[in-house]
């Protein structure tokens, strides 16, 4: 059996859904253990070997947070080495991927990101060129690094939970010293709504909203959904950047994908087109979305938005 | 007065993403007859001409180098670079280099850094956030590793003075401000400038600028260590999806918003 290990970073009280997804993928590739930075609370811990984590690696510094990654993934590699890791699992966040890419180096280990499938053997199914391609790729190391996308697969506890062992590992030295620090952190404002990238429904505007996103968040709200954006709708200032979906923005792959007022050119389309079900709603007839939607509507969006949104309210009570 | 500096921009010619995009050939890489300069690292390349700008320019001794690396047509990106101001173009090419994933890749850049920072150091590395083929976004943060460097991702402000760098960097739930040392690695999102065109005197005046073609060997490079053969990943098939075709479309006659809940009802999506 092969030995994984799952990085898990500042779970806080709980463990992630896409934390527990890691495990479970882990699980079924070999013996699992965790590199965990952050404070372990007595539920996680619980958690993790319900998860069958059979041993937890720890930092011995606590100051990992203060630099941007690199000494995170020095602590990952070590933590590698030790468990003598065959496999290394990441999240497939823009942080995730800068940790794999550092760890590659350090351990001389293939990394394969983007993943949303991994085969017994460590074949890693991918999707590429925004979508239009699917390929399957292999590290030809000793070692793999894999970045595994969110809501891939269900989490399940292991057949017989375990209480892992914590072994502490000593962060290299020049971890630190090659790093950038973070000097002042500020919280953004939390909206309330899922994130984006994770979110199980995404409501989208663009250009169609004509600055005024109100329709777009009351359909989010009422369906328990994130709001998205195409790049027209952030550059024009409606709604905050970290909201676009897109080539330059996040990609998304929810089981709902609203698009309103967007025409759908590559840009939106590179970052939404794995969403399981798209419903398009747009004047133009001609809009490119309307080639990819399950389900159109040519219609005026401050008409349509309302009345569904009203709909499911009453529909839900 | 400020200190000068020797920026190095990496530059990338990708497949323009307005139109089908695909992978072939054995290896499954992805087609670049008809390529760009990627649209991000345009950012990149405007940061480091207002860095330089701000220190007397290329008459003070500043210098931004596009740095490519790839086949002939990524001649075409790096050109284009000094169409828009960059002071010198430096192709790294190698029939060797074929193939290359990103271990491969950033082991050949990080060796053309090493070159290219031969008779006086090197400051700064600066990418765009991401290319627009690969997607992968890891060889900058390989290279960074490889050469021992700190990274700062996804600045959206860059500032340096006294041999250091400060940048403000959007991280999801937060903002954050960092500081590294130089030399460093950074890379730019698509909110720290407007990127500037090319205009007439600009491409005159790149039309003056030569570009430095290196290959393996004169970086010091072994042809085993790149392309397929130094590669640590390998595409075992590739398959194209199959295209989402369109359902159904209707036209809003008073009730599609209905309709529009019907549906997700039917999909048992609310």
């Amino acid at each position: 059996m092969a030995n994984v290990l799952v990085f898990i970073d500042n779970p806080g009280q709980a463990l992630k859904k896409s934390s527990l997804e890691l495990l479970t993928i882990a699980r079924s590739l070999g013996e699992t253990a965790v590199a965990f930075n952050g404070e372990l609370h007595d539920d996680v811990a619980a958690a993790l070997g319900a998860y069958g984590a059979a041993a937890v690696y720890r930092p011995s510094a606590d100051d990992l947070d203060d630099y941007l990654v690199a000494a995170k993934a020095a602590f990952v590699a070590t933590a590698a080495d030790k468990s003598g890791a065959t496999a290394v699992l990441v999240e497939n966040s823009p942080e995730g991927k800068e940790i794999a890419a550092r760890l590659g180096i350090r351990l001389s280990a293939g990394v394969i990101t983007d993943v949303v499938a991994v085969d017994a053997d460590g074949t890693a199914h991918k999707s590429v060129l925004a979508g239009s391609y699917t390929t399957a790729a292999k590290a030809t190391t000793p070692v793999s690094v894999l970045a595994v996308k969110a809501n891939i697969v269900t989490p399940e506890t292991a057949a017989a939970p375990g209480t892992p062992e914590t072994v502490t590992v000593e962060v290299p030295a020049d971890a630190a010293a090659t790093a950038a620090r973070i000097t002042a952190r500020e919280q953004k404002v939390a909206s309330g709504r899922p994130d984006l990238t994770d979110a199980r429904i995404v409501v989208a505007g663009g250009r169609g909203l004509d600055g005024d996103f109100s329709p777009v968040e009351e359909l989010a709200d009422a369906l328990g959904a994130a709001v998205g954006a195409s790049r027209a709708a952030t550059d024009a200032g409606w709604i905050s950047h970290d909201a676009q979906v897109g080539q330059t923005g996040k990609t998304v792959s929810p089981q709902l994908y609203i698009s309103a007022g967007i025409s759908g050119a590559i840009q939106q389309k590179a970052g939404m087109q794995t969403a399981k079900v798209i419903v398009a709603v747009n004047k133009d007839a001609e809009s490119p979305v309307f080639e990819i939607a399950d389900f159109g509507i040519i219609g005026d969006l401050f008409q349509v938005l309302p009345q569904a949104t009203e709909e499911i309210k009453k529909r839900k009570a | 007065m400020e200190e000068t500096l020797k920026i190095i921009v990496l530059v990338k010619h990708v497949p323009d993403a307005q139109f089908d995009r695909h992978l072939s050939g054995e290896g499954h890489t992805t087609d670049r007859d008809e390529s760009i300069l990627s649209e991000l690292d345009e950012y990149a390349l405007e940061a480091a001409l207002q860095l330089i700008e701000a220190r007397g320019g290329s008459k003070a001794g500043n210098k931004v180098i596009a740095l490519s690396m790839g086949p002939a047509g990524a001649a075409n990106a790096i050109k284009k670079s000094l169409q828009i101001g960059a002071t010198e173009g430096v192709h790294l090419t190698d029939d060797a280099l074929a193939g290359s994933d990103a271990a491969a890749t950033s082991l050949a850049l990080a060796a053309a850094v090493r070159h290219l920072g031969g008779d006086s150091p090197v400051d700064l590395v600066l990418t765009g956030m991401a290319s627009t083929d690969g997607e992968t976004s890891l060889v900058p943060a390989q290279l960074a590793e490889r050469l021992g460097l700190p990274q700062v991702t996804f600045a959206s402000s860059l500032d340096v003075d006294g041999g250091r760098i400060t940048a403000r960097r959007d991280a999801g739930t937060h903002s954050e401000t960092v500081e590294a040392a130089l030399p460093a690695v950074v890379s730019v999102t698509d909110q720290i400038n407007e990127p500037r065109y090319p205009n007439f005197k600009g491409i005159i005046a790149a039309k003056r600028k030569s570009i430095t073609t290196l290959s393996l060997a004169d970086v010091g490079v072994d042809p085993s260590q790149v392309g397929h053969a130094g590669s640590w990943t390998t595409v075992t098939s590739a398959e194209e999806r199959p295209p989402r075709t369109a359902g159904t479309i209707i036209t809003d006659e008073g009730d599609a918003g209905i309709k529009l809940v019907d549906f997700l009802a039917a999909q048992k999506l609310l």
